[in-house]
């Protein structure tokens, strides 16, 4: 909402400079976001007065004024434009001023042109910054001479001369409080602010002679959808501009000023907040207004040119045959105000808000009037506004008002008396305000405090409960003059298992030197072609955004996987030679027959190194180590089976990639991307990723680590070099040794894998060593070597033979 | 006798003042205090000795004996710590080459500063509760007091997956979740990712993350919520910190504020950082609306309480002076390295 200051100046005098109205008014609930001085922009231009003009002896097109601007000598200044007369009053823009040109400002410097002095510039309504709507009299391609309505005092600043020096606040007003988009609805937060009277007083108006229901009728179809409406009627209309105050309020407030009529119901919106509208008698067919749900399929043709689609949920003004405006949102072209009109019928009507909403949404034009009909107006209204328009009429001596006047009540007068306890505002509070300043403040809101009750003002819609009143009191108290405060009491707080559990993940993952990452949860469906997901892949079936901002962003990923790629991917594309990324965040599941998706959290991992420095035991290394730190009981590392649970296997090189299965249960991927994969993404090198199921694998970690006592008695250690085919994974080999050795067996570790010379082709050697300890006793050489003799047979029976 | 025992002490003193090894000094042990030394041939001769010369003459052996011994020691010791110094000087290094540090992973800026915030509520007991982000239309709006057509639904551009399912736009979703499911008191943060459909531009993102606290119990005053946030901010930006509050509209809460910071590059006065007003928008907070603690079930005439809202990325860009929110979601390692 722009408000002009000099039209607040109309009702309330706030003794006080801009910036501090401003910031008194935000503090007391009127948010200001800015303020701005009408052009100011615009330096050093006055009101000049054309003594002598004579052509310049060297150009058939420009002249050499002689402009008097008030210094005592004229000062000589050359002008191409055509319209200047001797004797006419203009902006002249003097040597080192500012003004606009082609929307930016300009300085203007004494020169000469083609050989004749000039001291400066006249000035056209577009070097102003002003156009012909601000002074309809003017031309466009010319100076601007000062009309009758200009102070033409030579050498006054033209900006003062022709009222272009409002100041206009800009505030920000929620959505509670349609009642303060309107100048009067300021001034009275204002007054009640500065302690200060409002004077608003109730507009009135002389009227002719003459019974309004012999003209035309109203009738209210829907009353749910529009309580009250109000009509009155204007004759021997005549259709002009308004005059300079009035353009000058609109313009300040943002408005176009059109013509009198028009500006009149768009000067009444902004003063009472109550939206308006005008329609020429003439084409409202059978001088009948109906007010009724529009029928499917009709259209109307707005204001704005466009031919619109109306639904039957719309409510629409319609004359006998046809709509002829939207309700509340606009009215139409063909009913509208012209040049040629002579009758005019004012609408004042109270509209539904949550229909209004809905229409102006539908059709998708948002107007000055839905924005205040949608928040909700009080239908008392209407009745001032109308007034206020009559009133307008007869100072401005546009047309005859008829003194009688349609008002279609169907209001439902309800009791708005809200229960005012002092002593329940201080508890809520938390503040010790006196209950008779508790009143005044409420008086001064405009409230009537009677019988423990509070009753607000009509055009305050937004009370309906005690806080209500608990906020009127607090914003005019001062909010910063509420004390601060501990919350009573004792309160304890602890994370949750899944809380800590995630701080365990990220810890370790943080710990291995991988950089943790931010990614956003939507994506494309593009992406599953880009990690090779299959077309069958459940992956595929996703939440999708109705709404999205664009492709990219529009379905709920449901695998992690194509979010960590797309950071591998940008930091190729930066150049940097390594990359490695970790995140935990959700995917989002469709679930049958269920309204939410699920929402499991998951780890995922990419690692890319330019250098070639990572393989895929790395992230093998980290998934174990990340396995280790959160407490994971024994795990199976394995090929993807056929069926694997996790379709993102299609991403992954295929002889690169592994599962780990705990207790039956597949929790996690990781591996070597698939190089298809990498080339899809635009990464020249070789890059890694995993993915974890983080609240499966919470599930199978001990919540609590217990201690294991230390070794009492030494370990024996033996080495043992195996040939086998090369096919044969390593697991097996450990998983024979584990279980041949049983309980003795400390731990297995690999120290040597060997192909090559030496060895047959499609063998290998693999070395591992093998720590054995009792826990009963000083394990003796004897049992060692029966131990190992169990081993080796084990080992042998599984195609692996001992090296010789 | 005594002559002889002193000779042989002068000779092995200066012997071990010409000793440059440790080698040489056990060649001395051997000649004067070995079986065969010089020593030991003066004690086989004692017995030719009267009874009387006998204890006279074996105590100054011994006394010899027990010197030249602490004189090779002595010798021993110097030489040992010379040939340790001399190794120590070998392995001298330049210690201004480059340091092989293990890697470290670095938080990503968002979560550093949200476990922060999350320390400080933790501390003023205040549980963290989760909720779903892809949520019910009731959850995220009618519970909150904004029904079907609300206009305050305007300021919050949805994102819907259909008519009655959404992304949330706030995390108070989860406050009507825990309201439901805990009685008071009640004292929980719920941080989280929110949607609104916002194009992505320095400021603006359509997933970004929001902090909303919640206490409910018997006498919770709106000087409680003041005093609540003044302790947060205090520890988050700094003991002079200087908050403003001012009255706003939420439809969820009644009183609602909003909480300004007054501008720390001007103080106040006004300046390019804070567009001129001084202060910094922060956060928005209230009363809790009886409305919506009706619609959980908690009695509004018993019960009082607080909300608040705090944007992470605001907090996060505002600490580490980060003026492009794209930056947070982009994961440029370069970027991410800085933290």
């Amino acid at each position: 909402m722009d408000l002009s200051m000099k039209w607040l100046a109309d009702y309330v005098d706030c003794k006080c400079d801009t910036k501090k109205f401003c910031d008194e008014m935000t503090l007391s609930g009127s948010k200001v976001e800015c303020f701005r001085e009408e052009g100011d922009y615009i330096s050093n231009v006055v009101v000049g007065h054309v003594v002598d003009i004579v052509p310049h002896p060297n150009s058939d097109h420009m002249f050499i004024c002689q402009i008097d601007v008030g210094e005592g000598e004229p000062v000589q200044i050359v002008t191409g434009a055509q319209n200047v007369k001797k004797g006419d009053y203009v902006p002249a823009a003097k040597h080192k001023s500012t003004v606009l040109h082609e929307g930016k400002p300009v300085k203007i410097t004494k020169g000469k042109l083609r050989g004749e002095a000039s001291n400066g510039m006249l000035c056209s309504l577009d070097e102003l910054g002003l156009t012909l709507h601000d002074f309809p009299y003017a031309i466009e391609d010319g100076i601007f001479i000062l009309g009758d309505d200009c102070d033409k005092t030579v050498g006054m600043d033209i900006k003062k001369a022709i009222g272009f020096d409002d100041t206009v606040v800009e505030f920000e007003i929620t959505s509670n409080r349609p009642d303060c988009l309107s100048v009067t609805g300021l001034a009275r937060e204002a007054a009640a602010t500065f302690n200060i009277k409002a004077d608003i007083k109730e507009p009135t108006f002389k009227g002719v002679d003459g019974d309004i229901n012999e003209i035309m009728s109203v009738e209210i179809h829907n009353p749910e959808l529009c309580p009250r409406y109000m009509a009155g009627y204007v004759k021997n209309v005549k259709i002009g501009p308004s005059p300079r105050w009035l353009r000058e309020r609109l313009r300040a407030s943002g408005v176009r000023p059109i013509n009198n009529f028009v500006d009149i119901t768009n000067f009444v919106m902004l003063e009472y907040g109550q939206p308006m509208h005008a329609f020429d008698l003439r084409y409202v067919s059978g001088a009948k207004i109906n007010i009724r749900n529009a029928k499917a399929g009709e259209k109307i043709t707005t204001l704005d040119g466009v031919e619109r689609e109306l639904s039957e949920e719309m409510l629409v003004i319609a004359d006998a045959e046809k709509p002829v405006a939207v309700a509340g949102v606009m009215g139409g072209e063909y009913s509208g105000i012209m040049d040629d009109t002579t009758a005019v019928v004012f609408e004042s009507a109270c509209f539904d808000g949550a229909s209004v909403r809905t229409t102006a949404k539908k059709l998708g034009m948002r107007t000055d009037a839905s924005a205040r009909f949608e928040k909700g107006l009080d239908p008392e209204n209407t009745y001032f506004a109308l007034m206020r328009a009559f009133e307008l009429v007869e100072q401005l001596g546009c047309g005859e008002v008829v003194r009688t006047y349609i008002d279609c009540d169907k209001t439902v007068a309800k009791d708005k008396g809200v229960t005012f306890d002092p002593d329940w505002i201080n508890g809520f509070l938390g503040t010790d305000i006196p209950a008779a300043q508790q009143e005044e403040y409420l008086t001064r809101l405009g409230f009537e405090i009677k019988d423990g009750k509070a009753y607000a003002p009509y055009y305050r819609i937004d009370i309906e409960c005690k806080s209500d009143l608990a906020e009127e009191v607090a914003r005019l108290y001062g909010y910063n003059n509420i004390p601060d405060t501990i919350i009573r009491g004792v309160a304890q707080a602890k994370l949750t298992r899944k809380q800590r559990f995630d701080r365990t993940v990220t810890n370790a993952m943080l710990g291995m030197g991988v950089n943790e990452i931010t990614t956003f949860s939507f994506i494309s469906p593009k992406y599953f072609d880009k990690i090779r997901l299959s077309k069958e892949s459940k992956l595929r079936n996703t939440v999708v955004i109705s709404n999205p901002l664009g492709e990219d962003t529009s379905v709920m990923r449901t695998t992690i996987l194509p979010s960590v790629m797309e950071v591998l991917a940008r930091n190729y594309s930066f150049r940097n030679a390594e990359c490695y990324a970790f995140e935990l965040g959700n995917e989002y599941i469709p679930v049958d027959g269920e309204v939410l998706p699920e929402e499991p959290e998951r780890l995922g991992i990419g690692l890319y190194d330019a250098n070639g420095k990572i393989d895929f035991y790395t992230v093998k290394g980290m998934i174990e180590e990340l396995l280790d730190k959160c407490g994971a009981p024994e795990y199976e590392v394995a090929r993807p089976a056929e069926n694997t649970a996790f379709d993102e296997v299609s991403a992954f090189h295929p002889g690169r990639v592994a599962v780990i299965t705990i207790e039956g249960k597949e929790l996690a991927i990781f591996g070597e991307l698939h190089p298809e994969t990498c080339e899809n993404y635009g990464i020249g090198c070789r890059a890694y990723a995993a993915k974890v199921n983080i609240p499966e694998l919470m599930e199978v970690c001990a919540e609590q680590k217990t201690y294991k006592p230390l070794p009492k008695f030494p370990a024996a250690t033996r080495d043992l070099s195996l040939i086998c085919d090369d096919e044969m994974p390593a697991a097996l080999i450990e998983r024979t040794i584990k279980d041949a050795a049983g309980s003795i067996l400390e731990s297995v570790t690999l120290f040597d894998l060997y192909k090559g010379k030496q060895i047959a082709e499609g063998k290998k050697s693999i070395s591992y060593s093998l720590t054995l300890r009792s826990h009963e006793g000083t394990l003796t050489d004897e049992q060692a070597d029966k131990t190992m003799e169990k081993v080796i047979k084990a080992l042998a029976a599984q195609g692996a033979e001992l090296r010789s | 006798m005594t002559e002889q025992l002193k000779a042989i002490e002068e000779k092995a003193k200066e012997e071990l003042s010409k000793a440059v090894d440790l080698k040489s000094l056990d060649e001395i042990r051997v000649k004067f205090l070995g079986k065969k030394g010089e020593i030991t041939g003066i004690l086989k001769q004692m017995g030719k000795l009267s009874p009387e010369e006998r204890p006279v003459i074996g105590q100054l052996a011994n006394k010899v004996r027990a010197d030249i011994e602490e004189s090779i020691t002595a010798a021993q010791n110097t030489l040992k710590s010379m040939a340790a110094a001399k190794k120590l000087e070998a392995e001298r290094i330049d210690v201004t080459l480059p340091g092989k540090a293990p890697r470290l992973g670095a938080a990503h800026p968002l979560n550093a500063t949200l476990a922060e915030v999350e320390e400080v509520f933790l501390g003023m007991g205040f549980d963290i509760v989760e909720g779903p982000e892809v949520e019910t239309d009731h959850y995220c709006f009618e519970a909150l007091n904004m029904p079907k057509h609300h206009p305050a639904r305007d300021t919050q551009d949805t994102f819907y997956i259909n008519e009655n399912v959404l992304l949330r736009t706030q995390t108070s979703s989860v406050q009507i979740r825990t309201m439901e499911q805990m009685k008071p008191p009640i004292r929980i943060i719920s941080p989280g990712r929110v949607y609104r459909s916002d194009a992505v531009d320095a400021t603006h993102s359509p997933l970004f993350h929001q902090i909303e606290g919640l206490v409910i119990d018997k006498g919770i005053t709106m000087a409680d919520l003041k005093g609540t946030l003044e302790l947060l901010l205090r520890r988050l930006y700094g003991e002079d910190t200087q908050l403003r509050f001012r009255p706003h509209h939420f439809p969820y809460t009644e009183p609602s504020a909003e909480v300004d910071l007054m501008c720390f590059n001007c103080h106040g006065k006004g300046c390019s950082m804070c567009k001129g007003e001084g202060y910094v928008e922060l956060l928005g907070s209230g009363m809790v609306h009886p409305k919506v603690l009706e619609g959980c079930g908690i009695d509004p005439e018993v019960y009082s309480g607080f909300a608040f809202g705090i944007g992470l990325e605001r907090i996060t860009m505002g600490r580490y002076s980060i003026n492009d929110m794209r930056l947070l979601y982009e994961n440029d390692m370069r970027f991410l390295n800085q933290f």
